[in-house]
């Protein structure tokens, strides 16, 4: 099946990743992938009714997960969940992309900010956030503050990271053309080092938001009311499978979307780099 | 009228005390109002060193240079710096590039625009203002460099090896193209280069600076029209001239 190439970037493209597919196909593809994948879900919990391999309420089938989504969604059950998590992670996550962005930029460009600064988060970072997880809720309890801190505690360090290092990785040149062209103080941070650093900022955004919606989910695990994580444990108690699966696929989505809204950003912010 | 650049005595070595290597020897030269000055000399004679520190991108570790009669502490808006490099900012276009200064100085927007305006038409960008600078060739970028350089009103430009990284062909245009601009600019420049043709073609007068640690070998003023041919027999008669004295300086580093 060879096709041919007609334009001299379309070989260069080929040549270093071969030949694209065509774009109907590709989609083909990708759709058939996760068709293929509810359709042996369905196949497998149906094999189990059929016969009775074992009890079925342990795998329910796609179908009836999805039919609990919409269910929960008319009666209005899933959006106070739904808002409870997004409120969690939107405060958790902002303060701690505006936290790792300043403080980063800050520390990246200034020696005497990074020696303070680095050593506690070297010392911090190998820690998994989730081991911390029980120390926030004894220093403030199992209410609001302490789930949205922990966020803000787990996604600070990516952000903080990749800020620095996109900071560190700025061209001297560009530094010094900005300061003969009269930039310092605030507007060399907010012209110069932001933009320039702006890349590898946003990688650390996008690593922070998966990070902040697998670590709400357990927080939410422990002493709340709502929230998806508090759907997903409810659901074990009183062994309503398709809850908790279905809480899970409502997390997927919702993380799928945060990250798509990074890249969307990204893109934006980042057009400089291969402009049309 | 006092020198708008004067270079007093200045040295500089790098390391440390005991182990300190001499990378310029003690200069004195005084760069005058609207006056264009090259810098030329063997590779690692301190020349782009010099040009550093009038800058304010390195400290002497000896004398002093003042612009406009003040001392030069770092970095400042009142002199321009044209790189070999370019160093344009990527995620500006053309016309933002050139708008960075005087955005910084908060002119107000009507100004900037015929600003942006003036200088993209005089190294004839107009019609790129809204690309990005990965779109443009090295020529363009240079152009970008010297319009962004020169829309910041600058007491005075410095230019470190600004067309090095350029093709021969491209080199010359460019060359023919800054002589152009001083001619309505009338800028005060300082312009370091290890091209002898390059020099004359552009300088009022060049400096020929001695093999590390680099002092001032000798200085030829060139009594040339503004407007300069390669070719005539006064413009070669300064090439052999200085040729010969350069290749002094250049033979000293190989023995």
């Amino acid at each position: 099946m060879a096709s041919f190439l007609s334009t001299v970037p379309e070989l260069m493209d080929a040549g270093l990743r071969g030949v694209r597919l065509p774009r109907g196909r590709a989609l083909a593809l990708r759709l058939g992938a996760i068709a293929a994948f509810l359709a042996l879900w369905s196949l497998l919990s149906g094999a189990v009714v059929m016969f009775k391999l074992f009890n079925p309420i342990f795998l329910p089938g796609p179908w009836l997960v999805l039919g609990n989504v919409l269910d929960m969604a008319v009666r209005g059950q899933l959006w106070v969940h739904l808002a409870a998590t997004l409120e969690r992670v939107a405060l958790g996550f902002g303060t701690g992309a505006a936290l790792g962005v300043g403080l980063g930029l800050a520390a990246g460009h200034l020696k005497p900010v990074r020696y303070v600064v680095e050593p506690l988060v070297e010392m911090l970072r190998p820690i998994p956030p989730l081991a911390m997880l029980p120390m926030f809720i004894v220093w403030v309890g199992i209410g609001e503050t302490s789930k949205i801190g922990f966020i803000t505690y787990a996604t600070f360090f990516p952000i903080f990271l990749t800020t620095v290092t996109g900071v560190r990785q700025i061209d001297p040149l560009l530094l010094r053309a900005a300061q003969s062209l009269g930039a310092r103080g605030v507007g060399l941070f907010t012209r110069v080092i932001l933009p320039a650093a702006l890349p590898d900022i946003l990688t650390g955004l996008r690593l922070g938001v998966a990070l902040a919606f697998f670590v709400i989910v357990i927080s939410e695990f422990i002493g709340a009311e709502h929230g998806l994580g508090y759907l997903i444990n409810d659901g074990r108690n009183f062994f309503l499978v398709p809850q908790m699966l279905g809480a899970a696929v409502v997390l997927g989505l919702l993380g799928y979307t945060g990250n798509a809204l990074v890249r969307l950003l990204e893109r934006r912010l980042n057009r400089w780099q291969h402009p049309a | 009228m006092p020198p708008k650049i004067q270079i007093q005595r200045v040295g500089k070595s790098f390391g440390a005390a005991e182990r300190a290597t001499p990378a310029l020897g003690e200069i004195d030269l005084d760069v005058a109002e609207r006056e264009f000055v090259c810098l030329l000399g063997p590779s690692g004679c301190g020349k782009s060193t010099l040009l550093n520190i009038v800058a304010g991108f390195l400290a002497p570790t000896t004398g002093t240079v003042l612009v406009d009669g003040r001392p030069v502490q770092g970095p400042a808006p009142d002199r321009g710096v044209v790189f070999q490099e370019y160093a344009l900012f990527p995620w500006l276009t053309v016309s933002g590039n050139v708008e960075f200064g005087p955005l910084l100085q908060s002119r107000p927007a009507a100004e900037r625009r015929s600003t942006v305006e003036r200088y993209l038409n005089l190294v004839g960008l107009s019609a790129h203002a809204d690309k990005f600078p990965v779109q443009l060739s090295g020529g363009m970028k240079q152009r970008v460099a010297i319009a962004r350089a020169l829309a910041n009103n600058p007491s005075v430009i410095l230019m470190d090896e600004p067309f090095g990284a350029l093709d021969a062909q491209t080199r010359e245009v460019l060359q023919d193209e800054l002589s152009r601009i001083q001619r309505v600019e009338h800028k005060t420049i300082l312009f370091v280069t290890h091209s002898i043709r390059e020099a004359v073609y552009l300088a009022d007068r060049v400096v020929v600076m001695t093999s590390a640690p680099g002092r001032l070998k000798q200085v030829f003023p060139v009594k040339l029209p503004e407007v300069r041919d390669r070719f005539a027999p006064e413009f070669t008669q300064y090439e052999a001239d200085i040729t010969r004295v350069v290749r002094e300086e250049v033979a000293k580093v190989r023995e």
